[in-house]
């Protein structure tokens, strides 16, 4: 394989979100950046999602993982909050894995959070908008509880942040 | 720029969310609700992981990693302020003292991400988009119970009045104060202090609660200074019974 950024982002499909196992590094949008030197040597950008997440330390070791397994041995990981999350930055495909495995992907918004861009989440199940929030926080720093009045269920969202 | 202006600032930001953090933990399991069960354990993780950022970027200053810096110092080496530190009470009390803290912080982050320190604005970015999650959450249980039964308000009051004192000492200056405001690091608490109080006022004015007419609060300080209430110590001892027992484990 050559070295390449877009063989090294390729070979990132595979690391998926633990707690979200449809969901790639990628198109979670953690990845920030690819460098290669010109001896070779690979640095991956990282940057997490919610700063007290503990599957950040996991997913970083699981990037190192990787790369030894594709036999990319001379890298360093880098996790910082040069380019901070948010997101927006979740990829299309991302927003597509996550309705079906039942989380409502977060709207893309101004990045100005009130309360109504919570309010009224789309079910995931039923595609209806008669919903309501019921907390804001989840079973994960990243998600949090609503109620769809259509089809009577309790749903997830993947956080605006 | 003074590297110990920087440092002072940094301590005080990472040890107020360590301490809350912890305190917050303690309703893990013992919520009036689930939902409040897991939207105070939820705020831990968080507050938690705010504090390691700021650990973070001590350790690049050169103090010790944060780990040792959590767990090894006694009550006198922090710089929190003492309203975190107070017992959790019952929940009104942990609720007001979250509304009158997160109020506050999210103050701190918003300025602090224009700061001139370019590694404090980063993180602040990072973070005051978190935060405003602790901050909705608490306005809106604030303006439902604060609205609701005689005793939910009265409990709420008696609880705000008991708080007040404690987080005007949130915005205890500090000795680097004049320095770090020069240098466009941080507004200051001054400035902090003016925009939170028209942000709990503008919450509080929508309920049956009462501000305390603050210029005859006495404001409870020294907590910046590492002058604690006696339940700082048992609280370290508690949060750092596991790391001590072996120091040197791996997790």
């Amino acid at each position: 394989m050559e070295l390449t950024k877009e063989n090294i982002l390729t070979l990132l499909e595979e690391v998926k979100d633990p707690e979200i196992p449809v969901l790639s590094l990628v198109d979670l949008g953690v990845i920030t950046g690819v460098e290669i030197s010109d001896e070779g040597h690979v640095t991956v950008n990282m940057t997490p999602t919610f700063a007290g997440c503990p599957a950040m330390d996991y997913i970083k070791k699981d990037v190192e993982r990787t790369l030894d397994k594709y036999g990319i041995t001379d890298h360093t990981v880098i996790m910082s909050f040069d380019q901070p999350w948010d997101s927006n930055k979740l990829s299309e495909r991302g927003r597509q894995h996550l309705k079906e495995f039942g989380l409502a992907p977060p709207p893309k918004y101004d990045l100005i959070l009130d309360l109504d861009i919570l309010e009224h989440v789309k079910c995931p199940y039923c595609d209806s908008e008669n919903t309501d929030m019921r907390t804001p926080f989840g079973p994960t720093l990243c998600r949090s509880m609503h109620y769809c009045n259509d089809c009577r269920q309790m749903f997830e969202q993947f956080k605006p942040l | 720029m003074n590297e110990l202006a920087i440092k002072d600032l940094l301590y005080k930001l990472a040890d107020d969310q360590l301490i809350l953090g912890h305190r917050n933990s303690e309703w893990t399991g013992f919520g009036p609700i689930l939902e409040e069960d897991i939207a105070f354990s939820s705020m831990a993780q968080d507050k938690i992981g705010h504090s390691l950022a700021f650990y973070t970027l001590l350790q690049e200053l050169g103090e010790a990693d944060p780990d040792t810096v959590a767990f090894t110092r006694n009550a006198n080496q922090f710089h929190n302020s003492q309203l975190v530190e107070l017992p959790n009470g019952e929940y009104d009390f942990s609720l007001i003292r979250h509304f009158l803290y997160d109020n506050a912080e999210i103050i701190r982050f918003e300025m602090l991400s224009q700061s001139s320190y370019d590694p404090i604005a980063k993180v602040a970015t990072k973070l005051k988009g978190e935060v405003k999650y602790h901050v909705l959450h608490a306005n809106t249980w604030i303006k439902n119970l604060g609205t609701s039964t005689e005793e939910a308000i009265l409990r709420l009051q008696s609880s705000l009045n008991e708080a007040i004192p404690y987080a005007l000492g949130l915005f205890e200056p500090s000795k680097y104060e004049q320095e770090l405001i020069e240098a466009g690091v941080y507004p200051g608490e001054e400035a902090v202090k003016a925009e939170w109080l028209k942000r709990i006022v503008a919450v509080i004015e929508k309920t049956d609660l009462k501000l305390p007419s603050l210029a005859t609060v006495e404001p409870k300080l020294g907590g910046r200074y590492g002058e604690h209430t006696e339940h700082l110590q048992p609280l370290l001892d508690e949060m750092a019974e596991v790391f001590k027992i072996d120091p040197t484990a791996e997790w």
